[in-house]
């Protein structure tokens, strides 16, 4: 009865076929880019602008509707995934590019703009914005800010986080908050770091000011090939103990460059056991130094091959196979079940072996394509969905993955984020306390729990199901059970 | 070397308990150095909770780019150290006459003179261990560059001025010490300076920090020294070699500068055309000193979509009446999610509403 009534004042706040409920047309929002894990939305919702999200967030939280926020749908961690009594709040509509100030480097977007489509807007200034995910052609601003995304560039420029300098939120009690603007320091708690890699937990982002950067006259991407994992993996760490940041130092292993090349035929060496790509920009002189400081490294750890790509056509096709490698991957089996660990520099090859033992174990063959030069890993585990129990195997080998991360010191998520996929080993990386400490803060914002309900915060009850959870000081905190 | 280790751990966890249980409040302080940015907590009747003992380093491994001290841990020492690695503490915090620790640097959240190029304290921040308000000790974030698992409440910490708990460590990324620096110093008047250093940010040079004194505009170049050298051309001017004018400017010791008493800390878009005459400008025009005497400086900031704060001892009110009526609720009840009864750096955080 309530749902009718709100589903006429949503109809009422929004254009024409802006509110959809018909089971065929909410099909394509039924998952993200973590297409694993599918649920049809009781309704999805297009506003196309911010006082029409206002006015959706306000019936919703009237009516007991859960929200979740999504931008593009490229997310690999479920983020956006529906739930079932739910409203998608679809963002992508709010796409205009509302300003880019040349005086002080920085545009300010709605939620819905794409990210490569920044870049475009300022290349004729010599300025672009730094961050890239892979899925930058598609994927949207305010969703790499409620994800805090990566991307290949992020060794030397940074996340999300550290190239935004201002947000507008709205929570979902209606006020807006205005975070920062376009300076570069704000008093009071720093809201703005908060929000970024929330998750679409804490409120619903309605525009963005982000930085805008120089482009660097010069850039050159080195490809060096090693008969060894191991070599190749401390080639990384010895690259950044030269005192040099390159801009991306990505790494592939066998089963990675075999498939690229059956892809695209990058041209990659295929007896090769490891690659490292390595690009390297900034003005002049300097890069020669560089590339000559990196080639010197890969040379004394033994890469029996090194290629200098000087100009733009040549860069493109050695980072063609990189970029293909996802797919290129998918070629070889009918599901791949993609990892986002981060680990510490210094543990990659020792990482790498693990998961090759693992791979045995589990009969599973994994894929590794990884930014390298900070740690990420994304290990690809092949396996084949129709045959009985492998999409468990496949998930339990990609836990096993991400608790050996945590125990070298490293992080579940790097980038993709938590979403609904990696909830159980959060309860391996935090305490009771520490999640008590995460779901307090959501209760700030969100009390009834209406933004993104059940997606990166496990409930306690929940670690104590999987058993994964840090017990500190021998308390087992059941006592707290029932306040989540 | 010549720090103290020491590891204070569990006697800071155990005074919070007791704090929580006896209802007494917390004046968190590490070497004092920054206190003048505080309220006398002690004369409202908090206890002193020193985490200065609390120090040394817990790992660093400089091919990782990441440190990981306790929180009492002198910055001077930390800086020493990673020097010795051609490597630095990116955000440059300012030393004042004491000397700061790596806690206080990050609970005050004051990045230094390379902050638009280097980033800031809060952008450095990788992982926090802290102790909240109800005596738990809390680790978020790691020492990895990369890390979305869970709300990002290791970055929440930097300036929030030990609001939200006692800071017992922090993992901080490095940046290698760029091997050449370079100063370049142009005579020019106040009213072309902001368009002038504006001019050269939207350029690929090598810029690392800028400051105009009402007269000089001094330009940092840093980097490979080919990328250093042809920058200089392009900028001019005399240029100096590694100039210790940077490290008296970031901890406010250059006489000359005329900050005075209690100055204006103004953040502002860099382009902005306000506060320019008599004032230091920073960080490309992001960053402007004002004289504390002149007038309706925070009414100037706002319209053009900044703020003013006096670097006093009203600096570190992190939520008080000039904060906006929304934002205000939602950092009390942070305030509250960390701290319900209000143990750590009472006042600082205005309870009441407009």
């Amino acid at each position: 009865m309530s749902r009718a009534k709100a589903l006429k004042q949503l109809q009422a706040v929004l254009p024409p076929r802006a509110v959809i409920t018909e089971p065929s047309a909410l099909k394509p929002y039924e998952t993200d880019g973590l297409t694993a894990i599918r649920e049809l939305p009781w309704a999805v919702v297009l506003p196309e602008n911010e006082d029409q999200v206002r006015e959706v967030l306000g019936i919703c939280a009237r009516h007991d509707v859960p929200i979740v926020a999504r931008g593009a749908g490229t997310g690999l961690s479920g983020g956006a995934r529906p739930v079932a009594d739910g409203v998608v709040l679809g963002l992508a509509k709010l796409n205009r590019i509302l300003e880019i100030d040349l005086d002080n480097c920085v545009a300010r977007l709605q939620p819905g703009v794409r990210n490569l489509a920044i870049s475009e807007a300022v290349a004729e200034h010599g300025l672009y914005y730094a961050p890239d995910p892979s899925s930058q052609i598609a994927c949207s601003i305010g969703g790499n800010v409620a994800e805090n995304s990566g991307g290949v560039h992020c060794l030397k420029y940074g996340l999300t986080v550290h190239n935004v300098v201002g947000l507008k939120v709205l929570t979902i009690e209606g006020e807006e908050l205005v975070l920062g603007g376009k300076v570069l320091d704000d008093p009071g708690y720093d809201l703005l770091a908060l929000m970024s890699g929330s998750e679409g937990m804490l409120g619903v982002i309605t525009e963005i000011t982000v930085k805008l950067l120089p482009i660097p006259p010069e850039k050159r991407v080195l490809l060096a090939a090693f008969a060894d994992l191991e070599a190749a993996a401390d080639a990384v760490s010895r690259i950044i103990a030269q005192g040099l940041v390159p801009a991306g130092l990505e790494m592939m292993d066998r089963l990675a460059i075999q498939a690229a090349e059956d892809f695209v035929h990058a041209g990659y060496p295929r007896e090769a056991e490891a690659i490292l790509l390595c690009e390297v920009d900034g003005i002049g002189a300097e890069v020669d130094a560089n590339v000559a400081l990196v080639t010197r490294v890969v040379d004394e750890l033994g890469a029996f091959e090194v290629r200098l790509a000087t100009d733009a056509d040549e860069q493109a096709n050695l980072w063609r196979g990189r970029k293909a490698a996802f797919p290129a991957v998918g070629r070889l089996a009918p599901d791949y079940y993609c990892m986002d660990g981060t680990i510490p520099r210094s543990q990659l090859s020792h990482v790498l072996k693990e998961i090759g033992t693992l791979s045995e174990d589990y009969g599973l063959s994994v894929a590794n394509v990884f930014h390298a030069g900070d740690g990420n890993l994304h290990p690809l585990i092949l396996y084949d969905a129709n045959r009985s129990g492998e999409l468990e195997l496949a998930e339990e080998m990609g836990g096993r993955i991400l608790e050996l991360c945590v125990a070298v010191g490293g992080t579940v998520t790097g980038e993709h984020g938590v979403g609904v996929e990696k909830l159980n080993q959060m309860c391996v990386q935090f305490s009771a306390a520490e999640l008590s400490q995460f779901f307090r803060v959501k209760a700030c914002f969100d009390p009834d729990e209406m933004l993104n309900p059940g997606k990166a915060i496990p409930t306690l009850a929940r670690c104590s199901e999987v058993g994964g959870m840090h017990v500190h000081d021998g308390q087992v905190p059941f006592s707290n059970l029932e306040r989540f | 070397m010549a720090h103290a280790e020491h590891d204070d751990r569990e006697r800071l966890i155990d005074a919070v308990g007791e704090a929580h249980s006896h209802g007494r409040t917390l004046a968190i302080v590490g070497s004092g150095s920054k206190s003048f940015l505080l309220p006398e907590l002690e004369d409202a009747g908090a206890s002193l909770l020193s985490v200065a003992e609390h120090a040394g380093v817990i790992e660093y491994r400089p091919d990782e780019l990441v440190i990981t001290a306790r929180a009492g841990t002198p910055l001077r020492e930390l800086q020493q150290l990673v020097a010795r690695n051609q490597q630095m503490l990116p955000f440059e915090p300012p030393m004042f006459v004491g000397g700061g620790t790596l806690g206080g640097a990050v609970a005050c959240g004051l990045s230094g003179p390379g902050r638009p190029w280097w980033g800031s304290v809060r952008d450095s921040v990788l992982g926090v261990e802290l102790i909240n308000g109800l005596g738990e000790a809390l680790s978020f974030g790691g020492q990895v560059m990369k890390n979305v698992a869970g709300y990002d409440l290791s970055r929440l910490q930097a300036g929030a001025f030990g609001t939200l708990g006692v800071i017992l460590s922090v993992s901080i990324k490095l940046l290698p010490r760029p091997p050449a620096e370079r100063t370049c110093t142009l005579a020019m008047w106040a009213a072309e300076s902001v368009r002038c250093v504006r001019a050269f940010a939207r350029q690929p040079l090598p810029l690392s920090a800028t400051c105009f004194d009402g007269r000089f505009l001094r330009i940092r170049c840093s980097g490979a020294e080919a990328a250093v050298l042809s920058a200089c051309e392009v900028i001019g001017g005399e240029v100096s070699e590694r100039d210790s004018y940077w490290s008296h400017l970031r901890d406010h010791d250059l006489p000359e500068l005329r900050f005075g008493d209690e100055p204006w800390r103004v953040s502002l878009p860099p382009a902005a055309d306000v506060l320019v005459d008599n004032a230091v400008i920073e960080w490309a025009g992001a960053l402007r000193w004002v004289a504390g005497a002149s007038a309706d400086v925070a009414g100037i900031a706002e319209r053009a979509g900044g703020t003013a704060v006096r670097l006093a001892a009203g600096f570190g009110q992190v939520s008080g009446a000039a904060t906006p009526g929304s934002l205000r609720l939602y950092q009390q009840r942070l305030k509250a999610s960390f701290d319900p009864d209000n143990l750590f750096n009472p006042g600082l955080v205005d309870e009441h509403a407009d």
